[in-house]
């Protein structure tokens, strides 16, 4: 039997919907037990809410007050106090995720496994490489607790409808003080989150400028639909990091990505493999984009753009 | 500040679209273009401007890599590193070596910073820094875009997937470096003919009391299944029409 530790991500009031995905990813291992760990000043409410998770058997709320933000250096030794327990232990490739368990695996002297796609067997995954140019598929030593990140966009969010037991916990962990939380700065909207949203409308370099950009938010707000951008549009300061898209922003995977004024450069591609359907619009009929688009429309953005919005209505 | 460590891994040049071997034994890398990762050219950047900015403090730059990777050593030193060391191996190492070994030149050299890419562009691992910092039993910022030195400490903004966050860490420390941090400057000739008379010193993982572990096994490599060629619509009635045929609108 397999028992699984997944770091559970949360703000201290909603569970992180990459939590979920990684439900689904440890569900696949056969004759799994699934526990995920919250770590939190107060974990009360995100554990009701992880506790009715279809799958999940238990839920650990590791509650104290250095908790209270997630810093890799003061959850690690706490993790490690409860891995003994587990065979797996589980994050989300999302910035959290990333930061925290190679901090976990180092600290038990065990190899990590980053970005698990795919689920062959219990210690056997497929994983991309080279911005997903290549994909391989490794293998672990059962001897040893497999630590590994798991690739949000490749799996579904597990369902509600389940009712695990939830479980305070302490652990003896004596934890550092020399890394400390300063504050966050973040440029929250109430539109459609980016990881999670059904439809996204992205935009390139092309944009010209931040002003430019309301153009994308009004048409996407027509068809409620989460905003990105590319690299070179984030570099330029038309939008912010935290909607940049590709190999070093994040990885998405919705119904429909609408990429506009984006030429398809492969780091920018990585992110968006997984869309169902890529729609690209770019004056340059030989931008790579198109070699990977379902539907493409060459032409000149801002008169596009203006006329999509009216026609979807 | 006396000293920076920045490690620096030779990879595939980022624009190099690479190729799987057909038996599925890995990538084809004769003949392909290398570099020096464009997260650890960043990383050095960053370490040079901390040394200009007034500190003085000397950068090493480290490589653990075939005996090629000389080449990309020469080119840290060409920006302006001080002192290089290439740990020479045969073939890749995992991150958790790649880590212990940072971990041993660390414990001889006792650097105040030790700066990394946040990852490196073929293995895409995004673990080396964090291990590093680990086994160091040291503070770690990862993902930084900002980075601020005083009084034996940093304030550091990281990029995380809800925006900004702003740690502080005691020195010594691991920081691991994003793109928006800074632009790496380029290497000028009479810079390159300096760096052929700087230090670079070979050693190995045996003489640093490394034993190289293999922890985990690749099975097979394989190239990424291929999108279906899409349709060229003409206008933006054709585009809402088909969007809408296929429900997505
Ligand atoms: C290590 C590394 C990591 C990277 N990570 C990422 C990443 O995560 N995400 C990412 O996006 N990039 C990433 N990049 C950068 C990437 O290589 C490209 O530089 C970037 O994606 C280009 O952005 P762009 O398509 O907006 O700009 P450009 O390449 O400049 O393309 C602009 C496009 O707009 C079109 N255009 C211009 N005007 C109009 C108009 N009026 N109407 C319609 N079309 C128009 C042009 O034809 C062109 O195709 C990374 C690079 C490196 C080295
Ligand atoms: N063999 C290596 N030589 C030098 N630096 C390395 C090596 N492996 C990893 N690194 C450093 O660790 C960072 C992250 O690598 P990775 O964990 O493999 O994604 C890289 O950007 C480098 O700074």
């Amino acid at each position: 039997m397999s028992k699984i530790l997944i770091l559970g991500e949360h703000d201290g009031m909603t569970l992180n919907p990459a939590t979920l995905k990684c439900v689904t990813c440890a569900k696949e291992i056969a004759d799994s037990q699934i526990t995920v760990a919250l770590f939190g000043a107060d974990t009360a409410a995100v554990a009701v809410q992880a506790a009715a998770v279809l799958g999940v058997n238990k839920v650990l709320r590791i509650d104290r007050p250095e908790n209270a933000h997630p810093l890799a250096a003061v959850f690690a030794p706490q993790i490690v106090a409860l891995a003994v327990d587990y065979t797996h232990v589980f994050g989300p490739s999302t910035s959290f995720g990333k930061d925290l368990t190679p901090r976990v695996a180092a600290l038990l002297g065990v190899p990590q496994v980053s970005d698990l796609m795919a689920v062959e067997g219990a210690y056997r995954f497929r994983r991309p490489i080279y911005a997903g140019n290549a994909l391989v598929t490794i293998e672990a030593d059962p001897r040893r607790t497999l630590i590994a990140t798991v690739r949000v966009a490749s799996f579904e969010a597990a369902p509600p409808g389940g009712s695990a037991t939830i479980e305070l916990r302490t652990t003896g962990a004596s934890l550092p003080t020399h890394t400390r939380y300063l504050g966050a700065k973040s440029g929250s909207t109430d539109r459609p989150d980016l990881q999670t949203a059904a439809r996204v409308v992205s935009g390139g370099r092309a944009l010209g400028s931040a002003e430019n950009f309301k153009l994308l938010f009004s048409f996407a707000d027509k068809i409620g639909a989460a905003v990105g951008a590319s690299r070179a549009a984030v570099d330029a300061g038309y939008a912010p990091n935290e909607m940049q898209v590709g190999q070093t922003g994040k990885i998405i995977s919705p119904e429909i990505y609408i990429a506009i004024g984006i030429s398809g450069a492969i780091q920018h591609l990585t992110g968006i493999k997984d869309a169902r359907t890529i729609v690209a619009i770019n004056k340059d009929g030989e931008a790579p984009i198109f070699e990977v688009a379902d539907v493409g429309l060459v032409g000149d953005l801002f008169q596009i753009v203006p006329e999509l919005e009216r026609l979807v209505g | 500040m006396q000293k920076i460590m920045v490690c620096i891994k030779r990879v595939v040049d980022y624009n190099v679209r690479i190729r799987v071997k057909p038996d599925g034994s890995g990538v084809m890398l004769d003949g392909v273009k290398m570099s020096v990762n464009p997260f650890d050219e960043i990383a050095l950047e960053e370490a040079l401007r901390i040394k200009e900015r007034g500190s003085n403090a000397e950068v090493l730059a480290v490589s653990i890599g075939v005996a090629d990777t000389q080449q990309q050593l020469r080119t840290a030193l060409a920006m302006g590193a001080d002192r290089a060391i290439l740990v020479q191996v045969d073939a890749a190492v995992e991150p958790l070596t790649a880590a212990q070994t940072f971990l041993a030149l660390a414990r001889k050299e006792n650097p105040d910073l030790i700066f990394l890419g946040k990852q490196a562009i073929d293995d895409d691992a995004n673990q080396t820094g964090q291990m590093l910092a680990a086994l160091w039993d040291r503070p770690q910022a990862t993902f930084a875009s900002k980075i601020e030195i005083a009084d034996g400490k940093a304030v550091v903004t990281r990029e995380v997937d809800a925006g900004l966050e702003t740690i502080e860490i005691d020195l010594p420390a691991v920081v691991t470096v994003d793109l928006r941090l800074n632009e790496p400057r380029y290497v000028k000739l009479p810079d390159i003919m300096k760096a052929k008379k700087k230090p670079l010193d070979v050693t190995t993982l045996e003489a640093l009391g490394i034993s190289r572990g293999q922890l985990l096994t690749t099975i097979k490599t394989e190239p990424p299944p291929q999108r279906q060629k899409g349709v060229m619509v003409k206008d933006v009635a054709e585009l809402v029409a088909v969007l809408k045929k296929k429900g997505l609108i």
